[in-house]
């Protein structure tokens, strides 16, 4: 089993881990790699013409080359290294839709974003002036397709929409609204951070022109994340930031850039997370995505069922439909705050609060609410003792039972 | 261990002994923890020697934030402005009794820091109850 890859869990081996929606934990893959890398052959990349040198580089690119395949590419220069994929959301709104945009567009998003890919959004409509369209969610928890239509044939110059629901678990038809997009000309920027350890992805297949995702939710180390973007588009973009390894050449009067995807990396970049990157992706693909979609899948409706059975639970989201392992919830009588922190202490790991998601919250008329998401590691015990200590919680928060010590320790 | 500080707190907020509103309080203080949706309003009757009156507090949260609040209006009752100027945040947290974790502990002082506040307003002699600072009344 995938638990015994985890060295956390041999750190903390009654550990049970369910946030993993918010960062997963490290395999010992990952953790060798940056060990490796650092106490063997450390250094920095592009510029020292000495075997260590030209060696970290050649893993470096190696990682981009490994990323592009993972992401079906069509080349590695569309694939930018950033430290996560706000920064990536953020470098596309300034780099390619301050330039771009002005008060006549459009950004169409949707109620379901993480802040991360509605944020920079909101700032941009209000530099540009361009409006921001928002589309609401169904009472089932999907997107709404019909406004989606309705929107996006409106008139559209960015559509900028997650393929999972860090909330709701909804998985959004991404080719289809790319191609109802791409009618009016819009640019489709898809947050990939919830799907990349989860389900496969093919950026060409899915027709983005922008897709980006977070090392650290799939596996691989804090500090590096994803911009793969469409060469035609990267090439007409100025850099996001300016500094070291970005020139071509420097001088007081002109100063000319390298070629994405170097443009965008300015800065030594996090070589070390880059190369650990390529093995946390190995992993999942070693472990391989039938078996990874079998697993969850199969966790997903224990955990579904078991929550269904619990008085006072509602669960937000799809029913019936493709929804990735993650549920967020509410308990009739009982704070968020309380069931995580009860959890928390019985060694269950679960989150609390709005999930970088405050206006879906809002929409749907919700205060902060509990999730619990599943990763690789997960088992169905893992689920089981987290149902039963949900069932605990209810008791002792509404009263039904006092705290006792054995309520509160496993 | 901390069970008996974990039952006291569960009772604080299974039965608050000082929830609600007062009639007419000198002073009406609130705070919130965005981020956690705990929101609590605090009610002060002070009179002029400076000595609480009455405490009361309503709004939402998870059970430490009510509790704590709870609490604290216990203690801040028939205290004079100078004793619960002394009070200080180690005092509010051994009130409570448990270990409080970097988030949690945001819950735990919330109420704390709604009365330090408006004892620091009362002090000025800032205008008391209105507007409630320009968030929306307490529902009822």
């Amino acid at each position: 089993m995938s638990r015994a890859d985890f060295p956390i869990f041999n750190a903390h081996p009654e550990l049970i881990y369910l946030d993993s929606a918010a960062t997963t934990q490290k395999p010992q893959a990952v953790v060798d790699a940056l060990s490796s890398f650092y106490s063997k052959s450390y250094a920095t990349v592009h510029r020292g013409v000495y075997p260590m040198g030209e060696r970290a580089t050649e893993l470096y690119e190696g990682a981009r080359a490994y990323v592009a395949e993972f992401l079906g590419a069509k080349s590695a220069d569309e694939v930018v290294f950033l430290r996560n994929a706000t920064e990536a959301l953020n470098l596309v709104a300034e780099a390619w839709g301050r330039p771009n945009l002005g008060p006549k567009d459009r950004i169409v998003t949707t109620i379901m974003e993480h802040h991360s890919n509605f944020l920079p959004w909101q700032r941009l409509a209000r530099q540009t002036g361009a409006e921001l369209v928002v589309l609401p969610v169904t009472g089932n928890g999907q997107l709404d397709m019909e406004a989606a239509r309705r929107e996006l044939q409106a008139g559209a110059s960015v559509l900028a929409v997650t393929m999972v629901s860090n909330v709701l678990g909804t998985v959004n038809p991404i080719a289809c609204l790319a191609a109802m997009a791409h009618a009016q000309g819009a640019v489709v920027v898809v947050d990939g951070a919830q799907a990349v350890a989860h389900r496969p992805v093919n950026v060409t297949q899915m027709e983005a022109d922008f897709f980006v995702f977070s090392g650290h939710k799939a596996y691989a180390p804090t500090g590096i994340g994803v911009l793969w973007g469409r060469s035609e588009l990267l090439a007409q973009m100025e850099p996001f930031l300016v500094g070291g390894e970005m020139v071509n050449s420097v001088s007081l009067k002109k100063t000319t850039f390298l070629d994405p995807p170097h443009r965008f990396e300015a800065g030594t970049p996090a070589v070390a997370e880059a190369i650990a990157l390529k093995g946390a992706l190995e992993y999942i693909k070693n472990i391989g995505f039938d078996s990874i979609l079998g697993q969850e899948a199969a966790l997903l409706e224990l955990l579904l069922t078991g929550l269904g059975q619990i008085p006072g639970v509602s669960i937000l989201g799809p029913e019936g439909h493709l929804r990735e392992g993650l549920v967020s919830f509410l308990m009739d009588g009982v704070h968020p705050h309380d069931i995580s922190g009860f959890l928390g202490e019985k060694g269950i790991a679960v989150r609390a609060g709005f999930h970088c998601a405050q206006p879906l919250h809002e929409a749907l008329g919700i205060p902060a609410t509990v999730r619990a998401s599943i990763g690789i590691y997960n088992t169905e015990d893992d689920v089981r003792t987290f149902l039963r200590g949900l069932e605990d919680a209810r008791a002792l928060f509404t009263g039904e039972r006092q705290w006792t010590t054995s309520t509160a320790s496993r | 261990m901390d069970d008996i500080y974990r039952q006291q707190i569960m009772d604080h907020y299974q039965h608050p002994r000082h929830q609600g509103e007062l009639q007419n309080p000198t002073r009406r203080e609130h705070d919130s923890n965005p981020l956690c949706g705990d929101s609590i309003y605090l009610d002060l009757n002070i009179d002029d020697e400076g000595t609480v009156q009455d405490c009361r507090f309503h709004g939402e949260g998870c059970s430490i934030s009510q509790a704590a609040a709870d609490m604290l209006c216990h203690v801040s009752r028939g205290k004079s402005i100078s004793d619960l100027a002394a009070f200080d945040k180690d005092d509010m947290l051994k009130l409570l009794g448990i270990p409080l974790g970097p988030v949690r502990l945001k819950c735990g002082l919330l109420a704390y820091k709604i009365l330090k506040v408006a004892l620091v307003k009362h002090a000025m002699g800032t205008d008391g109850v209105e507007p409630h600072d320009g968030l929306k009344p307490p529902s009822q």
